[in-house]
């Protein structure tokens, strides 16, 4: 089962923990909706579109309102720290949640109890928190974009805002960025950059760069990098492995975005509308492309 | 207690904060007429906010980025079309309130903002009002 975790722009909205689906494009939850437009409920919607279009069980999520004070982030994990380890989930994304090192670990500490450890997936403040604990490492994939990767790169910024300038500088030369983070054990298992050109990469180096439908617009869309990251969840899920998964991601995304014609006043909400159709052309392509491969190989 | 040797300026007073929300106990000690000398973080105390801004124009749209933020306007009527990156619980929560409205009438960030995106975003707005605005 996968399970997204995060917030929503709202004090007045409650802590649910419940199974979630789209209904007008709004998310909703027991007696509950918002509004996809960014954060969050935008990571859902995209993973719910993926996981329709897949055939498999919708996500289950934990969410409450915060608007940056921290109160329901910490609803949030008071909660997670003690279900997390009958909850049987496959896949756990984290996402706007607001960066709390001493919270953050005790959660780790919880999934490492579990009798099979999921896969864990970060993004935005919970990445934030996953590297200023240390333990970067624990995590399968973190989808960070270009400014968030020199923050991974910077061993010495406690948050974004302080990432040192001379590596800030470095924006057009990620795989540097990418080699430093690691070096200095800042990174998960796979890295998906998002950015003009999407990166994957690991320990290694740049795995794939996706270039497709280039955007320059997309770049300003508050919650492209939302969606790709709810898109690569539910791809994980599905039992595609990580690596292609994040390729595949990055490709649906770029596509769902370009199907658009977007400008820079775009809105996220339209791009999401297009995600089954980019799905279908992606998956498309990659089984012609592969059942090709096997076609050479005979 | 005092503060670390790197920023001591005399007989100084620190207090310890949680970084990450920065923006509203700036806000909290201003209300209170105790303006803080500097903030640092606790790691390394010599540390700075980012300061560059990266400036992207699109034609008929305007983007300026600092940091992890970025606030994109519609050059002609100075709306504020997108915003985009950062992490923070606020940030979706300062998006819904700002995008659709005009550079001088949406509320800054600084004012509804709590965390270091919520500033981070703050600087993004303050040059592009200085960029757009007479």
């Amino acid at each position: 089962m996968l399970a997204i975790i995060g917030t929503i722009p709202d004090v007045a909205f409650p802590l649910l923990k419940d199974r979630v689906f789209l209904e007008n494009d709004m998310i909703r939850i027991e007696d509950r909706s918002a509004s996809v437009n960014r954060g969050t409920p935008a990571l859902i919607a995209a993973a719910v579109k993926t996981s329709e279009f897949l055939g498999q069980s919708l996500p289950f999520v934990y969410l409450a309102g915060d608007i940056g004070i921290g109160e329901g982030s910490r609803r949030i994990y008071e909660s997670l720290v003690r279900e997390v380890g009958g909850s049987g989930f496959t896949t756990i994304a984290f996402h706007y949640l607001q960066p709390d090192v001493d919270w953050h670990n005790r959660i780790i500490f919880a999934i490492n109890d579990m009798e099979k450890r999921p896969l864990l997936i970060a993004d935005a403040g919970f990445m934030y928190a996953a590297k200023i604990s240390g333990q970067a490492g624990a995590y399968d994939l973190f989808t960070p974009d270009i400014g968030e990767l020199a923050f991974l790169a910077d061993e010495k910024a406690p948050h974004p805002f302080y990432t040192r300038g001379f590596i800030l500088h470095e924006e057009n030369r990620a795989s540097e960025l990418i080699s430093r983070a690691y070096a200095n054990e800042n990174a998960a298992r796979y890295l998906l950059v998002k950015g003009k050109e999407d990166f994957i990469a690991d320990q290694n180096g740049i795995l794939a760069a996706v270039k497709i439908h280039k955007k320059e617009a997309m770049e300003a869309i508050g919650g492209t990098g939302d969606t790709l990251t709810g898109i690569a969840a539910a791809l994980i899920e599905s039992k595609m492995e990580i690596r292609d998964a994040a390729i595949t991601a990055a490709k649906v995304n770029r596509l769902a975005g370009y199907k658009t014609r977007p400008t820079p006043a775009t809105q996220v909400t339209e791009i999401i509308n297009h995600i089954p159709h980019a799905l279908s052309e992606v998956l498309q392509n990659k089984k012609q492309k592969n059942s090709s491969c096997s076609g050479s190989k005979l | 207690m005092g503060p670390p040797p790197e920023i001591r300026t005399g007989c100084d007073l620190v207090i310890e904060i949680p970084l990450i929300e920065e923006l509203n106990i700036l806000r909290s000690l201003r209300e209170a007429d105790v303006v803080p000398i500097k903030v640092v973080p606790v790691n390394d105390p010599l540390l700075q906010p980012v300061d560059l801004f990266q400036t992207k124009d699109f034609g008929t749209h305007l983007m300026v980025r600092a940091a992890n933020m970025k606030l994109t306007v519609d050059k002609e009527t100075l709306v504020i079309v997108n915003i985009s990156g950062g992490g923070c619980p606020d940030v979706p929560y300062l998006a819904a309130e700002m995008v659709g409205k005009s550079l001088q009438e949406a509320p800054g960030p600084g004012e509804i903002g709590h965390t270091l995106c919520g500033y981070a975003l703050q600087l993004s707005y303050e040059e592009m009002k200085r960029i757009c605005l007479p």
